[in-house]
């Protein structure tokens, strides 16, 4: 028998199995692998920060007794009607069809008990959305499906969306295993067909033409409602300025770990910002135009706990924005389908094809047999907990920092970890005063 | 007649009136003098009105229309009637990009030139035009008829649904899965009722119909280079 010692079989870092699996598949398909989701690579996080809490020369407040407001007015800017919410957390921009009729419902009474907004998605707004949100967020999409002037009206706040994190300068694409007849009624479209959402709007082009477009949707809606611009973290501070420019008052900023229903792999995974290297420079438009607080700041994108919403806030955001956190709280990639995701050839946790409506908790489906498995009272019921607890942690963190509001915190109560961190989210290197790109090298 | 002059009255007191009219008003004859290219001018109605304006329009006239209708005597600045859900509104003279935009229903007439992507991502309006039309018309038209009496240029019906496109003159370039289609009984009927209610003097068997091949419906790695 051979004894010469045998080396050890050694994967490659540059053709890992991860990438040799997708070169088979794309090979064995021919069409780029789509999924549901953010941006799944490490990058520069919330994490990556800490607060440096109250001291000698920082005055903390009694926890659980003193008071530490959490309230957020959001479009104070020029509609007649700015929206007040009890809690600096809304829910993000999720759409019947990509999401389920129970799933909707759910969001809405969820947010609704937490004192705060929940949004529409591509594919316009349903009776039950509008029923079960106290406060509603209309988008304003490229494609326009299901828009009418009727349910602007009743919207309560409109959002007009130029771009998302997962896929900023994308569009969107509904595939045909969720066009069920009720979700291509309300699109204008046939049933099972691949729904295609245009990246671009269809008739305005640049930030000239979107402030004639605002002043359209404001006399449209006697000037009442809160107007946001929703952008992808492509070029933050541009983008900030020009939405500014154009009239929002308020700015949504969605980093490259906020979510899609469906677009390419490859798209969510190279193209936009981590939502920790979109917020100062957002925030810096804002100050440069002398507008921060005046117009609001809601920044989404891989908020998790409530020690990311008081690091956003932080960094100078006036309230944050959860979508898949929020589906992960009503029961999505719940382990308790385990057998079901192994099935699908995932793990509870990783699935991420919510496009082809299979999902075993129920919630990015159309199948109704899929659907009843989800419980929207109880699914509302855990969402306002989960939105409850990250209330609490936030206002946790902000009393240690001597916060009576959660707006009071400031860049000052961060340091972070890493050198990346510090460059991103312009605070100093823990245990250090260096700033990266700031403060010398 | 009611007459609102914009050189004295600002947008919103004139949307304001507009907007007021209950369906059963007997105020139904408006007029607007000296729109001189204002945007968004008699946006967001929902009364069976009708509302001369007297002059060309900016951006966005007669936005989101229902029920009433809407004359502009000089030409419109871009994205007249976008989104209109149903009603009449009337151009006599040009009509810039995007005319029709998205328009979930009514007719939308436009007696001279519309510019480019005209009908844009169209969900059920009806668009006639008397002159000719803009690259990339039509673009992911989903539902509705486009009628142009004159010629349309490159591009028309890129990535089309089931709008029918129906053309008296040239089509300079078909986008990617329109193609030209059998004009059957149905549609000869359907577009000689477009062109009885636009006033347009046009033999319906002078056009020819064009259509979505349905290709590009469900992605397939074969079709990927019309993306």
């Amino acid at each position: 028998m051979d004894k010469t010692p045998q080396t050890k079989p050694r994967d490659s870092w540059t053709y890992s199995p991860e990438i040799n699996a997708e070169i088979r598949r794309a090979a064995d398909t021919g069409i780029y692998d789509i999924r549901g989701g953010g941006a799944k690579r490490r990058v520069p996080h919330f994490d990556d920060l800490l607060f440096l809490g109250a001291s000698i020369s920082r005055y903390p407040l009694e926890g659980y007794r003193e008071k530490c407001d959490t309230s957020v007015t959001l479009g104070t800017r020029f509609a007649k009607k700015p929206i007040e919410l009890k809690i600096p957390v809304t829910i993000a921009g999720m759409s019947f069809g990509a999401l389920s009729g129970p799933a909707k419902e759910a969001l809405g009474r969820g947010a609704t008990l937490a004192g705060t907004s929940t949004t529409t998605g591509d594919g316009g707004m349903t009776n039950e959305e509008r029923g079960h949100s106290q406060k509603l967020v209309y988008q304003y999409l490229p494609s326009r499906y299901g828009m009418n002037p009727d349910d602007l009206r009743r919207a309560d706040a409109i959002e007009i969306v130029v771009g998302q994190g997962a896929k900023p300068g994308g569009g969107g694409m509904l595939l045909g295993q969720k066009i069920t007849e009720r979700v291509a009624r309300m699109r204008n479209l046939p049933m099972g067909i691949d729904q295609r959402s245009a990246c671009r709007h269809p008739d305005w082009t640049g930030p000239d033409d979107l402030e004639i477009k605002i002043l359209e949707i404001r006399e449209i809606t006697n000037w009442e409602k809160p107007i946001y611009i929703k952008i992808g973290g492509a070029r933050p501070y541009y983008d900030t300025a020009l939405a500014v420019k154009a009239g929002a008052d308020v700015v949504v900023l969605d980093g490259m770990q906020g979510g899609t229903a469906a677009t390419q792999d490859v798209f969510i995974e190279n193209v936009g910002q981590p939502t920790l290297a979109c917020i100062r420079p957002a925030v810096k438009a804002l100050q440069d135009l002398g507008m921060h607080r005046k117009v609001q700041l809601v920044v989404s994108g891989g908020i998790r706990t409530g020690a990311d919403v008081a690091k956003a806030l932080a960094l100078g955001a006036d309230a944050v924005a959860i979508g898949t956190a929020a589906l992960v709280a009503l029961g999505e990639n719940d382990p308790k389908w385990a057998s079901e995701y192994a099935a699908l050839g995932t793990t509870a946790d990783a699935y991420d094809d919510w496009h082809e409506g299979k999902d075993p908790a129920g919630i990015t489906t159309q199948n109704p047999e899929l659907m009843q498995r989800f419980d929207p009272i109880e699914g509302a019921r855990r969402l306002r907990n989960y939105l409850a607890v990250l209330t609490l942690e936030c206002q946790t963190i902000a009393r240690a920092c001597g916060k009576s509001h959660v707006h009071n915190l400031e860049p000052e109560d961060l340091c972070a970890l890493t050198i990346e961190a510090a460059a991103m989210a312009g605070v100093p290197l823990a245990g250090t005063s260096w700033v990266p790109g700031q403060s010398g090298f | 007649m009611q007459s609102i002059d914009l050189a004295t009255t600002p947008l919103r007191e004139l949307n304001s009136a507009l907007q007021a009219q209950a369906a059963l008003t007997n105020q139904t004859e408006w007029e607007i003098l000296n729109p001189k290219g204002a945007h968004a001018i008699a946006v967001g109605l929902d009364a069976p009105i009708e509302v001369t304006v007297k002059g060309s329009t900016g951006y966005y006239c007669a936005g989101m229309n229902k029920q009433a209708t809407v004359k502009v005597t000089g030409s419109a600045g871009p994205g007249v009637a976008e989104n209109m859900m149903s009603g009449t509104v009337i151009i006599d003279g040009d009509a810039s990009q995007y005319a029709g935009a998205t328009g979930h229903g009514g007719l939308l007439v436009i007696k001279g030139n519309a510019s480019s992507r005209c009908g844009i991502s169209m969900k059920g309006i009806d668009i006639v035009v008397h002159g000719n039309i803009g690259h990339m018309s039509a673009f992911m038209a989903q539902s509705g008829n486009l009628v142009v009496l004159g010629d349309a240029g490159d591009a028309l019906g890129d990535s089309l649904y089931e709008a029918r496109l129906f053309v008296r003159g040239s089509v300079k370039s078909l986008g990617s899965d329109c193609i030209e289609k059998e004009m059957r009984p149905e549609h000869v009927e359907i577009l000689r009722d477009l062109l009885d209610r636009a006033g347009a003097d046009a033999d319906p068997s002078e056009f020819k119909r064009y259509g979505s091949a349905r290709k590009l419906y469900n992605f397939h790695v074969d079709h990927a280079g019309a993306y």
